[in-house]
């Protein structure tokens, strides 16, 4: 009788015994990996971001809230926000709003237009290093190409990367080229999944095309631009290559950003501490984007169900 | 032109015969318009890559005419041999492929077998293990780099291919792609591979990733476009030219102060994205929708 309900147990348990085993093989590595390179930095970031160090000394010194009060407090680091701001807001609406206007353009039934949409998409997937040594000698003032364009319009165009009020300007035109492929394919996904009968009885009830773009098209839109409006943020900040190549940062510090700093801070001036506070900071702000969008997802799928 | 002028001139009286004519016309005007804007827009965002190639073409010289020229009066093509002897290219193009091919490949196994052991194994907790997965995402690279910096100095693997690729690995995009792909298959498949005695591995491999083979093209050239891109990771991780990869090239092969020699730097430029590009060409339909397909999804 205990053999008889004994038997299917130990094997059952058995059975699940290998699946957990098989799990921890399968999942473990890429998990394992998770923990090192993503989890444990996160909170090691957190922990320097106490101390004040030089990575080369052998004691770190703790100054309790010290790195934060100075970071916080210091104009150079208040100049650095307002760059990871600007460049933030100006990329997002300038990549949204072009890549909005093309896809509206190449969405029409024109000749050619896949050919053009490859054209457009195409910045997208090159390397940004590359990309922004090439702007270098857009940007030239004496023999790039935005010089002899403008030049026979009468237009001396200024000294892009090297004027405080023109780099930031720059780097956003750059950004924005490199980007709006991107938001282009987004929004042409987006109108393509617009059922098209809501046009034609919205034809058929007489509204013109004004009045079907902004009653159709733009509301069917809007879960898309919100997608756009974060992955564009998440892109904005960790827009590395094109400053580190275009400008350095400068002139003096009009073009720093919080990656930027994090990485002067760091690589640059060996204080690990104040590159802690950066991170912390910058991980700061993607927890709350994060949020913010799961928030959103739910309430989507609640309308959706 | 006389019948034009005399339907002008008979204005209003035709006025009635006006809206069924006007449709076309307008529908015709609409469609010019059409056709230059995307003309002028090609041209406009096209023109900074017509601009590269048509500067790597040109010899010194003609660099430094002003105004510039589009056409060069007399190409040549040695700024490619002198992009090639200012850089060590052909290292930098060793380095950047194992980098991508084995950070690629190793996405792609530890997207698939995390996706098998997250869909088909009973664990506990999975819920809580795929929510540590996505949330990695929350965590860029950029933000961690100063740590894993320090680790991989502590190992030593500053300047090794080790410390180039390890950090690409572990991957949440793969992983959520393929779960979501396996979850899709129909039960019925992998029920009738468990009949014929098909083991764990041999289900996954020659029913599940053969059945998935959208997702893993997609999300392959999609890890491909982004390792290869790589900057901020294997600039702080090599010190030495010869384990740079071709975006660290680059940047390095621009010189600080005025003296550049762009036809070169332009070549150079060619060097780093003409593989990308290629890639794209070849295969921009899977990439295009694949980059769509996650946006419309959610």
């Amino acid at each position: 009788m205990a053999q008889a309900i004994g038997t299917p147990g130990p094997s059952r348990l058995k059975r699940e015994w290998r699946d957990w085993l098989l799990f921890v093989a399968l999942a473990g590595p890429n998990l394992l990996m998770f923990g090192i390179f993503n989890y444990r930095p996160l909170l090691y970031n957190a922990y320097l971001s106490f101390y004040e160090w030089d990575f080369l000394s052998p004691v770190k010194i703790p100054v309790g809230f010290d790195n934060y009060v100075d970071v916080l407090t210091e104009p150079h680091f208040h100049q650095v926000l307002k760059n990871t701001l600007v460049l933030m807001s100006g990329g997002v609406c300038l990549t949204i709003a072009i890549g909005l206007g093309l896809a509206l353009l190449l969405n029409q039934k024109l000749a050619g237009r896949d050919a053009a949409r490859s054209v457009l998409f195409a910045p997208y997937m090159l390397s940004g290093a590359a990309i922004a040594v090439v702007w270098v000698y857009i940007f030239d003032p004496t023999y790039g190409l935005l010089r002899t364009i403008l030049s026979p319009l009468g237009i001396v165009p200024p000294n892009w990367l090297r004027d405080s009020a023109w780099a930031m300007p720059a780097v956003i035109i750059v950004y924005t080229w490199k980007n709006l492929g991107y938001t282009m394919v987004i929004c042409l996904a987006g109108l393509q999944a617009i059922p098209r009968e809501l046009y034609e009885a919205a034809t058929t009830d007489g509204a013109n095309a004004w009045q079907r773009f902004r009653h159709i098209t733009i509301p069917g839109l809007a879960p898309i631009t919100f997608f756009l409006l974060v992955t564009g943020i998440l892109a904005s900040f960790q827009t590395f290559d094109l400053i580190h190549v275009l400008t350095r940062g400068g002139p003096v510090d009009a073009t720093s950003t919080l990656i930027y700093y994090l990485y002067e801070q760091g690589f640059v001036g060996f204080r690990a501490g104040r590159a802690g506070v950066a991170s912390v900071i910058q991980f700061a702000f993607l927890f709350i984007i994060t949020l913010v969008q799961l928030r959103y997802i739910e309430r989507r799928v609640t309308y959706a169900g | 032109m006389a019948t034009l002028e005399q339907a002008t001139g008979q204005g209003q009286s035709v006025g009635q015969a006006r809206p069924a004519r006007r449709m076309p016309l307008s529908a015709i005007l609409t469609k010019v318009a059409g056709y230059i804007a995307m003309v002028v827009v090609v041209l406009l965002i096209g023109m900074p890559l017509l601009w590269l190639l048509s500067a790597a073409f040109k010899e010194t010289s003609e660099i430094y005419i002003v105004p510039a020229t589009w056409i060069p009066r007399e190409p040549t093509i040695q700024n490619f041999p002198r992009a090639w002897n200012a850089a060590p290219f052909a290292q930098y193009y060793v380095n950047t492929t194992i980098v991508t091919v084995v950070s690629v490949l190793g996405k792609l196994v530890m997207g698939a077998t995390t996706a098998y052991a997250l869909v088909m194994l009973r664990f506990p907790c999975k819920n809580v293990i795929f929510a540590l997965i996505l949330g990695a995402l929350m965590i860029p690279p950029q933000v961690v780099v100063v740590p894993n910096y320090l680790l991989f100095a502590d190992l030593g693997l500053i300047n090794t291919y080790t410390g180039l690729i390890l950090p690409h690995i572990p991957t949440a995009v793969g992983t959520f792609l393929l779960r979501q792909a396996f979850l899709a298959l129909p039960r019925e498949i992998l029920d009738a591979a468990r009949v014929d005695g098909a083991g764990h591995m041999r289900t996954l491999w020659t029913v599940m990733l053969p059945l998935s083979m959208p997702v893993l093209v997609t999300f392959g050239l999609l890890s491909t476009q982004d390792v290869w891109n790589d900057f901020l990771w294997p600039l702080v991780i090599t010190n030495t030219a010869n384990m740079r990869t071709l975006p660290i090239g680059i940047s390095f092969l621009l010189d600080g102060e005025g003296n550049t020699q762009w036809g070169v730097v332009m070549a150079g430029a060619l060097y780093v994205i003409t593989p990308l590009l290629v890639v794209f060409l070849w295969a921009q339909r899977h990439i295009v929708e694949g980059i769509a397909a996650g946006a419309v999804k959610g």
